[in-house]
This record gives structure tokens, sequence and C-alpha cells, in this order.
């Protein structure tokens, strides 16, 4: 019952958030300077062709009436058309988005292999040199944001030590004979690993860069509570039935330090993908960031309200599967 | 073991004063920028076009950090660029703070529905992607100095507003709380003279934070051509004019990267020093 | 040949003259329980965790001998000591309620040294857990080796402690104050438990507590400590008809009777400490 109370509590604050981030995009793009209509049309278009095409758009109405049609269509699937793509924008949308879900997640991965190897070495050598210069990377890592990593990475091993391409998601010239858009998954699953080479050597910059915050701060909060978990007693315990230092981190330690990182790193996950927008210019690379940045300087409203919802609905999504997530990894939360 | 410990707590001093020093040089070169910098910021000369920095072969005189695609000097641009970064950290920084703080210190002491509103304002706020809001903000303001900042604060007023009202409510719970509201104070007088004060440190750490913050977004309109007017020296336009020309003239990117990038750490080595010494909240 | 025999141990929190213990010598013969008693701060938990090699990073030994089966622990490299200790000694720790790790199923926190250390096949370590819960007369050990700590009462969790100190048929268990967390009913059945343990598998007990009661229960030798030094050695029989020092004496004279609990206690006389905290500081400068 109680539990049931939670949940719908839960549900009912994510509706409102998801309500309140549409009326907000929704006033905003239409406050914009400027009539997208105008712009869209050639030059020496007539007053009517204007208005008609207006008219079509439904931007001849008032804000609440259009804000009603719009929810309306949401409801049904159907989140408008794309005033210069001339497509639906649940298509272009859901045509980018495995692009910045394979950017994000590929990052994520990267942030947690890192992250975890500076928590386990600084653990393993605490209290000596080796932890300190941890911490002070660990420190420089945090305070730099994920755009200026960005750059970094572009001079080093894009112009410097050219290892790594720095413009786009796969090299334009290449046969691709994917049928979906997650490149990355389906040159796998495909044994295309060729491609699949070209696909990580164009990825891994952008995931680095938006990985190393993230990184730096589960490095810090995971050595933080592994140090405070290898002073109980159950780990003692473990060290006089005769196990060394590393098994006693890794199986001791490791599973009960890792609840409370887990919530932390959730929000900031989302940080990361909301980093996605930037990165993705920055390198060039066709995901959904890079295009909503071209919806909002080329005016398109319907797509950049596509845009910004979804992006809200990935991180209040993100949110709940941390949630769950602990639920599942917290065995008091398990049994009840 | 003991002086790997000791070498860091040094360390911790130290880097109060880098940063402050190199946040020092930079509000030097922002005041002094129209007289030390050698050359005029927006000067074209294509015949002086993407001049290398002053060690190496084909430079010309008094070019130190050389010049970009239209021979305007690296150096100059940055100092005055200087200026705009710094304008846009001192007054968003502020506004933001004296913003986020204040509803953050009303939802956190009052409650009630006044939390509650703000509580969900925040909630909102947060599944917006940030860079995504500023970009969209600024299309609406149009491009400039006063549409960046405000920007920024309409942003980023939930990064104080979270801290502080949790802070505040944490405070609110203490009793000599309620022994001023007992011995007669009012609701807005406790607010201020007994909560404020105890959340004023975090708050000084947090406008430090948010100014290294507001430098980098200032950056990052500039680099999607949504900042100043495209002729005003940035470093965030020098920036994206450097990426596009990184192959054939790397030092355009190279000096204003470096600058911004020690910049903006300086101000969060500062803030987390600060955090270190004086505030006992966020540590 | 003693099984364990600690000669002049000292240490001190590293980097001060802050000394912990104070040339403590002990012995503990093959099949034996000897008692090691003292007020909170005497050290006694400390000289246990120094023969298993568990002292915090803060404390360094500064001299003395731990002989275990004739081998002198603290000469052995780190994993050689590991791997005798694992091999030869266990644990029963302080609280129950902490000493299990909460995202582990019982089951393997009971076998995983036979299976990791001692190389046992997993099937003959489930077996053995088995038989070992029965031992300590857990009902349907089944259901208790799959749950996790929280599922079960401190009681339950220290008896599957015990059963895992057991586990490996080690030939010294150091009991660190194991029924001091507990419930006082509870307290008497685990006592009983531990010493019933110790008979039939015939295993050497260190018995560390500061309740003389139960050293009259299940000890045959005793030491006791002040200050880390230890101020009388001698058998149980000794101690409880009339023991030497007076620090002892104040000692047996404030705790508290099975008896008669709630006959009123004798603290100990200032005397009494004046004179055992003389005998500390007379160690110090005999040993500067």
């Amino acid at each position: 019952m109680q539990l049931l109370r939670a949940i719908l509590q839960r549900l009912l604050t994510t509706a409102i958030t998801l309500i309140g981030v549409a009326v907000i995009v929704f006033v905003v793009v239409r406050v914009v300077p400027g009539n997208p209509i105008a712009m869209m049309l050639p030059p020496g278009a007539t007053d009517e062709d204007i208005a008609r095409l207006t008219a079509q758009y439904g931007l001849d109405k008032t804000i609440p009436e259009q804000f009603l049609i719009w929810a309306r269509g949401v409801l049904h699937g159907d989140f408008g058309t794309s005033i210069t793509a001339r497509q639906p924008v649940l298509d272009l949308v859901l045509g980018r988005l495995p692009a910045t879900l394979e950017l994000s997640l590929m990052a994520l991965v990267i942030a947690v292999i890192l992250g975890g190897i500076a928590a386990l070495t600084g653990t393993r050598k605490r209290d000596t040199l080796t932890e300190a210069g941890i911490d002070i990377t660990n420190g420089m890592a945090l305070s730099i944001p994920d755009f200026l990593w960005g750059l970094l990475l572009i001079l080093a091993f894009g112009v410097l030590v050219p290892i790594f391409h720095i413009s786009g998601r796969v090299t334009p010239s290449l046969e691709l004979p994917f049928t979906t858009d997650f490149y990355l998954v389906e040159s796998l699953v495909r044994l295309r690993f060729d491609l699949w080479l070209d696909i990580v050597s164009h990825m891994f910059l952008p995931a680095l860069a938006l990985a190393i915050p993230l990184a730096a701060i589960i490095g810090q909060l995971l050595k933080q509570s592994l140090k405070e978990t290898m002073h109980l007693d159950y780990v003692t315990l473990a060290r006089t039935k005769g196990y060394g230092e590393n098994h006693v981190i890794l199986r001791e330690a490791l599973p009960n330090a890792i609840l409370p990182t887990l919530t932390l790193v959730g929000v900031q996950f989302t940080f990361l993908i909301g980093g996605t927008v930037i990165i993705e210019r920055l390198f060039s690379y066709e995901g959904l960031g890079n295009m909503a940045i071209d919806a909002v300087i080329n005016r398109d409203l319907p797509l950049i309200q596509g845009i910004v919802i979804l992006f809200a609905v990935i991180f209040t999504a993100v949110n709940l599967v941390v949630d769950l997530l602990y639920a599942v990894l917290n065995p008091r939360l398990r049994h009840g | 073991m003991a002086d790997a410990r000791a070498l860091v707590h040094r360390r911790a001093g130290l880097r109060l004063w880098l940063s402050a020093g190199w946040i020092a040089l930079v509000a030097a070169a922002a005041l002094l920028a129209p007289w030390i910098a050698p050359h005029d910021p927006l000067a074209q000369d294509l015949f002086l076009g993407r001049l290398p920095p002053f060690w190496m072969e084909g430079t010309e005189p008094g070019y130190w950090l050389g010049t970009d695609s239209l021979g305007r000097d690296v150096l100059s641009r940055i100092l005055h660029g200087a200026r705009i970064a710094l304008i846009v950290a001192v007054i968003a920084g502020t506004l933001t703070c004296l913003i986020g703080a204040t509803l953050g210190l009303l939802a956190g002491f009052l409650r009630g529905w006044v939390d509650l509103v703000i509580s969900r304002l925040i909630d909102i706020w947060m599944a917006f992607p940030p860079v995504l809001f500023s970009i969209l903000l600024i299309a609406v303001l149009g491009p400039g100095l006063t549409s960046i900042i405000i920007a920024i604060v309409v942003i980023d007023w939930t990064r104080f507003a979270r801290v502080v009202r949790a802070e505040a409510m944490a405070q609110g719970a203490m009793d000599y709380v309620a022994s001023a509201r007992v011995a007669g104070r009012t609701r807005i007088g406790t607010m201020l003279r007994e909560i404020l004060p105890n959340v004023l440190p975090t708050i000084v750490v947090l406008l430090t934070l948010e100014m290294g913050i507001a430098v980098i977004v200032e950056a990052i309109l500039s680099f999607v051509n949504l900042s100043i007017s495209t002729d005003d020296p940035t470093w965030g336009g020098m920036i994206a004019e450097g990426r596009t020309s990184v192959h054939q003239a790397w030092w355009v990117l190279v000096f204003p990267l470096v600058t911004l990038f020690l910049t903006v750490l300086a101000f969060s080595q500062l803030g987390e020093g600060l955090k270190d010494r004086y505030d006992p909240v966020l540590q | 040949m003693s099984f364990l025999q600690v000669t002049n141990l000292s240490a001190r929190i590293k980097g001060s003259d802050h000394r912990l213990l104070r040339g403590v010598s002990l012995t503990v013969e093959a099949g034996e329980v000897r008692g090691l008693v003292g007020e909170s701060g005497a050290g006694k938990s400390m000289i246990g965790k120094a023969i298993l090699g568990i002292l915090p990073r803060a404390i360094e030994i500064t001299g003395g001998s731990i002989l275990l089966n004739g081998t002198e622990l603290l000469t052995l490299s780190p994993a050689e000591r590991r791997r005798l200790i694992g091999a030869s000694t266990a644990l029963i720790p302080q609280d129950p309620l902490t000493a299990l790790n909460p995202s582990r199923r019982i089951g393997p926190q009971i076998t995983d040294r036979l299976v990791d250390i001692l190389g046992w096949s997993r099937s003959a370590a489930d077996a053995r857990a088995t038989e070992l819960l029965d031992e300590v007369q857990i009902t349907d050990p089944t259901r208790v080796l799959r749950a996790y700590p929280h599922e079960l009462s401190g009681g339950m969790r220290q008896r599957i402690l015990i059963a895992s100190a057991f586990a490996a048929e080690p030939k010294l268990i150091i009991a660190d104050e194991p029924t001091t967390a507990l419930d006082v009913t509870v307290q008497k059945q685990i006592l009983k438990l531990i010493a019933t343990m110790q008979a039939r598998h015939g295993t050497a007990l260190l018995f560390v507590t500061h309740d003389l009661g139960v050293v009259a229960k299940v000890c045959q030798k005793i030491s006791v400590l002040y200050g880390g030094l230890v101020v009388e050695d001698t058998t149980a029989e000794a101690y409880f008809t009339g023991p030497a020092h007076a620090y002892s004496r104040a000692l047996l004279a404030a705790t508290p009777k099975y008896t008669n609990p709630e006959a009123s206690l004798l603290p100990i006389p200032d005397a009494v400490i004046a004179a055992v905290q003389a005998d500390v500081d007379a160690y110090d400068r005999r040993v500067p």
C-alpha cells in the first residue's frame, strides 16, 4: 500500500515536471522574434502565401489554443511537422536519438571504467602519494567542463597526435549496410568490425570528453565510500580469514560502497546527456543535440519542442532507472 | 605516509593563492586591455593572416601569439576577450546568486506552499538540458551581453536554490532558530539575522564556482555563434574560429583555449579552496 | 611449547609516544581457554588484533614476538602471514550486527574461507556449512544459508559467526567480547554455545572480555590487563579464590554476580588505581 502510494506520487511529480517542461518550451519558442514561415518561403512570396502556411502550421491561433492542439497531437504520438525539413518531428527525432544514446552510453561506460579504476587504485594505495595524485587529478577533471575537455582532446588526439577522428559519426565515403540507426551496435551484430572500428574512432573523443567529469565524480565518491567501508567489521573479519587487500576491496567493500555512489551517478548522468548538445556540435556528430542547435538557429518551432521534450523524458527515465537499480542492488529493499 | 598528507595539505593553501593570482591577472588584463594590447583587436590585415607565434619561423615583430586568418592579433584579442568574460562572470554570477539564494532561502525557511512551488520549479528546470536551454533563450532574446547574462541567471538559479534551500531547512530545524522566534523575532528577521549568516559561507563558495561556469557558458554561446556580435573579440568566438582552422593554424585555437582553461580552473579551484577552508556544509 | 606464545609485545600509536601495549607476555596451550580481562582501554582487544594482523594502520608494533605453533608471525611477509592466520586461527567478533557483510548471503560468508583459502570443493563446503549450523542449533539451515544478514536476529547472527569461526577446524580462536553486544538473555546461551563448541572441537581459545562472570564460566587461565600491562597471569581457580594483585581483587569486587546481579557494585578504589598506575609508570621508566 505504501509502495503503491510512493509509486503513484512519483508518477504524478514526473507528469507535472514533463507538463511544466512542455509549457515552458512552448511559450518560450513562441516569443522568438522573426516569423519562421516567412523564413522558409522563397523571397517574393505573397502575404497570402505566408498567411496560408501560417494557418497550416496552426501558428495563427492563440498560444493556449496552439498548446492544446499540440498536446492532443502528442497524446496520439504526433509531435507536428518540422518546418525546415517538412517531415514529421517524431521521425526526425527518433532517427537521431540512437546516435545520441550510443554516444551517452559509451561515455557512461568510459566514465565508470575510469572512475572505478581511480577509486580502486586510490583505496588500494590509500594514504600514499599515489592517492594524493589521484585526488589532484580528480579535482582537475572535475573543475573543467566537458566542452573544454572536448577542445583539448581535439588538439591532443586530432591534431598533435592524429589517431582519432574529430568530426562526424562515420567516415562519409563508407558504404553503410545498416537498417537501424544504432550504428555502433549494428556493426557489431553484423560482424563488420571494420565499420565498428571506424565508428568507435569517431565516437571515442566526444565520449571521453563527456566522460571525464563524471569519471572524476565516480572516482571521488566511490573512493570515499570504499575507504569508509574498509574500516567496517566484516571487512576486518574477511582479513582474518586469510584474504588479501585486493580481494577484500573487490568482494567485501565494493558491493556495499557502490550503493551511495549510484544515486549521485544517476543525476550526473543526466548532466552528461545534457552535455551531448554542445559536444555533438563540437565534434560535428550527427545526433539530437546537433540537430537541436540547428533547429534553434532555423527557428524550427515544432522540432525544438520535440527535442526538448524528448530530453526531458530521457532525464526522468534515467532517474527512474537509477531508483529501480538501487532497489535491485540493495538486499534490504529487495526483501522488504 | 604522513608526509603525503602534509604535502596535499600544503598544496591546498598554494592552490588558493595561485587561483586568486590568475584571476587577478585576468582582471588586470580586462581593465587595462586598451592600453596594453599591442594592436587593435579588430584591425584586419589580410597580408598578415595566420602569422605563427613569436618563437616560430615567419613571424612579424609585435605579433607575439600570431594572427588569425583575417590577420587580427591573437594576443590583443585575448586581452580584450577578458573584458567580456569577466563582465559576464561578475554580473551573471552575482545576479544568479542573489535570485537563486533568495528563492532557496524562502523555500527552505518558509516551507509550505512556497517551498512546494519552488521545489517543483527546480524539478522542471532540472529536466532541461542546460546548454540547449541557454541556446534557446539566446535565440529568443537576441544576441548580446544582456541576453547572455539573462540566460545564465534564468538557467543557473537552481544551483543556488537547491543547496541553500536544503541548508536553510537544516538550520531552521535547530534550536537557536526556535529560541530566536521565542525571543520575539519576526519570521523575516529570523531568516535574515539567524539563518542567512550561517548559509553565507556556502553561498560565497557557490558564487565563486558560478563565476567559472558563467565564463564557460559565455564561451559556449560564442562558440555556437549566438553570443555577442561576431566582431567583438570573445574567447569562445576565437575558439570557434580556431576550431575550423586547427589544421592550418593551431595557435588561433590553443592560446584562447589555454586562457579559458586556466580561468575556469582558477575560479573552480578558488571555490574548492574556500570550501575546504571555510565551509563546513559543502565539504 | 605453547600453541600461542606472545612475548614482551609492545605497541604504540604511530609517530607518538602513546603506548598501547607494554611488554605483554601470555601463552595459550593447545585446547586451553585463556581469559584476557581488563577495563575498556586496557589494550585487551589490541592483543587479539596484533595476533591476527588486523591492527589499525595508525598503530605500530614496536617490539616483542608472537609465536604461533612455533612460527614467528611478526617477521613473516604479509601474504604468508595471512595464509597462516587464515588456515589456523579464527575470530569471533564483538558485534554480530556489523560483522556480516550486508550484501552477501550467509552461506558464502561461512564457506568462503574453506573454498578460497583452503581449497575445499564447493559441495563439501556447503555440506560443512549445513552441519555447522546444525551444531550451533540453528533450525532450518537451508533457509538461513540463503538469507541475507538483515533477515536474521542478533543472536542468530552471532551463532552464524561462531559456526563460521569453527568451520575450518582452527587450532586457535580469538573471541573478542563476543557477548557484549547481545541481550542479557541471549548472552548466556551464546556463552554456553562457545564453551560447548570449544570443548567438542578441542580448540584453543583466547577469550577477550571485560566481564569476569564470563571468565569464571569458561576459562582455565586468566591474564589481567591494565594500561597495556599484564598485572596478573594465573589460573582461573587461583584467581577466583584470591587474586594476588590488588587491582585484580578490586576488579573482581566490581563485577556483578550472576547469582545476585542486583547487589550494589564496589567501584575500584582510587588507591588501587594509583597503585596499578604506578606499576605502569615504573614500566615506562624501565623501558624507555
